[in-house]
């Protein structure tokens, strides 16, 4: 499937599990829509991992895996309804899940230690991680980002999902990000900064080879992206949508599916 | 059987040196070992030098260290990661819980400076809580050995299990309990020495030494004391334990912790579920650290000590006369 389309797909699963009965984090969800269709549709190759550090964007990431074929698209709609095991964040088992995540700060040290198995072990693979920015935060995000940089990890890129909203507001006005690639650069690693729903911009940026040293790619995004009700609201964080919500945002969504 | 309190100056094997020699032991006969370190000093020279590839020296990151061995253990291979057991615990608790035992991997968690063996480093350095909390993550294998003599055959036979282990430390040589042929089996309460009347169930270097000495002194004044060590308490050797609940008047047990989540936890929760029975815990308590002192020193001063325990050991014999009329008079 081509990447545009896999965005769309990605974004109609979504807003369809915010109009479940207990919502879900959709404005970070349809964030990182297209650096999921990118990076699972045209980035990563078989021998490639994926980690979502992110774990709330839970619904962006079942998406992704119906689409891939990993899960039934059946199985997208007992998002977060009793009796599913699809919940606000991806607990362990789910085909295509490498780590239990959601709590914030731990996605990128589980990528260290998955990059360097790869390189004891001889592989060629590269390991994927998706960071949200006020992740950021989290202190052991940095302990990690000067692990790696240090010891070169060449096959480590880290994607950050730079919307710019956290639950109570923009992340500059609670504990500013910026610089951001430049902080990244300054822990020894290759820095891209792209616009995070150009999806040529971003396979470009994703794809490049880094010499001896880890990659960062900042995607800055729209949170909310693709459903103007949405956009750039701190509201959107999370939310449940009511049926005419649904049908608005689906509207708008399938507007951009590739003709 | 009588094992005789071994003289508290003679030294002993240190637990940090007989660790570096047991891992690269380890490494030797298992390619997938490796060995993860924040900083800690004296792995850089030992495993570092002989295996460089698989020395992995992540800094002073705890957290990071932690969730580095568990992206490490998913692919397979048998990282040991090695810092302080209060950092180890409560200050990377949360990656301790998701990251490894959240995910079941074989991560091998070498905590040092337990209890209050970092005595003159001062309170930040004492580890207290952290059986608490491995205790409560639950799927954790968790070996406290009673000398430095122990810490090579527990690792070995830790590494033989599946899922994480805690493997606890403490800083510096504590005299040795047992040879280290006396033979180590993972689950197993060891009798120290045989006794009917009441069972000191102790735990780690110093509790162990301690509960060998009162009962030698108890043995004096005709009162005769069984002697078990605890050297895996998760999973607790619940057979040994409810034997003695069922021979004996009660039980006191000895540990380097504090009162709460550690040793006397684990063993009230089975006898009060099987057969209840009075019992004392000898545990850390007060103010701790507030001048240095000696390791055994500061123990004593917290209430862990051959007294507290033979005090404990009245009270249990002396409550659980109530209902049996079998066991001797004191004083």
């Amino acid at each position: 499937m081509d990447t545009d389309t896999a965005a769309v797909e990605i974004r109609r699963s979504i807003i369809r599990a915010a109009g479940g009965p207990k919502g879900a984090h959709v404005g970070g969800s349809l964030s990182c829509a297209d650096i999921l269709a990118v990076l699972h549709f045209d980035v990563m190759g078989e021998r490639d991992t994926f980690i979502l550090s992110k774990g709330h964007a839970a619904p962006a990431l079942y998406a992704t895996l119906a689409v891939r074929g990993l899960l039934e698209a059946e199985e997208l709609d007992t998002y977060a309804r009793p009796g599913s095991r699809l919940f606000g964040h991806p607990r362990q088992g789910i085909p295509g899940v490498a780590f239990p995540t959601g709590s914030l700060g731990h996605g990128l040290g589980l990528a260290i230690g998955t990059a360097l198995g790869e390189r004891l072990d001889g592989g060629t693979g590269r390991v994927y991680v998706l960071l949200g920015d006020g992740e950021l935060q989290e202190g052991s995000v940095w302990e990690a980002a000067m692990y790696a940089g240090t010891r070169g990890l060449d096959n480590l890129v880290a994607v950050v999902d730079r919307n710019s909203l956290q639950i109570t507001g923009s992340t500059e006005e609670r504990a500013g990000l910026e610089p951001l690639a430049g902080r990244f650069a300054a822990f020894g690693w290759e820095t891209r900064d792209v616009d995070g729903h150009d999806t040529c911009a971003l396979s470009a940026a994703a794809r490049g080879p880094a010499q001896r040293r880890p990659l960062a790619v900042i995607a800055r995004t729209v949170k909310g992206s693709g459903v103007p009700f949405l956009e750039g609201k701190t509201s959107s964080h999370y939310a449940t949508l009511r049926p005419e919500l649904v049908r608005r945002a689906l509207t708008a969504v399938e507007a951009r599916r590739p003709t | 059987m009588t094992t005789t309190p071994p003289d508290h100056a003679a030294p002993g094997t240190d637990p940090r040196a007989a660790y570096r020699d047991a891992l690269l032991r380890l490494a030797e006969h298992d390619e997938r070992v490796l060995c993860l370190d924040s900083d800690t000093g004296g792995l850089e020279n030992t495993f570092g030098a002989r295996f460089p590839d698989r020395y992995l020296n992540v800094g002073i990151a705890e957290a990071n260290m932690l969730s580095v061995a568990s992206g490490l253990a998913a692919r397979g291979y048998r990282p040991y990661v090695h810092t302080m057991a209060t950092f180890a615990t409560t200050r990377a608790a949360e990656q301790l819980k998701l990251d490894v035992v959240g995910n079941a991997l074989p991560v091998g968690v070498v905590a040092t400076h337990s209890g209050l063996s970092a005595t003159h480093l001062g309170t930040t350095h004492y580890a207290l809580e952290d059986l608490a909390v491995v205790r409560a993550l639950a799927e954790m294998t968790v070996v406290v050995p009673a000398s430095g003599a122990e810490v090579g055959p527990a690792l070995h036979a830790a590494h033989r299990r599946p899922g994480p282990t805690y493997l606890r430390l403490g800083r510096s040589a504590t005299p040795d309990i047992r040879p280290e042929d006396a033979g180590f089996e993972l689950g197993s309460a060891a009798t120290l020495r045989s006794g009917t009347d009441a069972t000191v169930i102790a735990m780690g270097p110093y509790p162990v030494l301690m509960a060998l000495e009162a009962a030698h002194a108890l043995a004096w004044e005709g009162v005769s004391c069984r002697v078990l060590q605890v050297h895996t308490l998760v999973p607790l050797d619940t057979a040994a334990v409810l034997a003695a609940a069922r021979t004996t008047a009660g039980i006191v047990t000895v540990e380097e912790h504090r009162p709460q989540g550690g040793l006397g936890d684990a063993v009230a929760a089975t006898v009060s579920a099987e057969h209840p029975l009075p019992h004392r815990r000898v545990a850390v308590t007060g103010e701790v650290g507030v001048v240095v002192q000696e390791h055994r020193e500061a123990l004593e001063a917290a209430d862990v000590s051959a007294a507290a325990i033979r005090t404990a050991v009245a009270h249990v014999i002396e409550t659980g006369r109530g209902n049996r009329h079998d066991w001797p008079t004191l004083g």
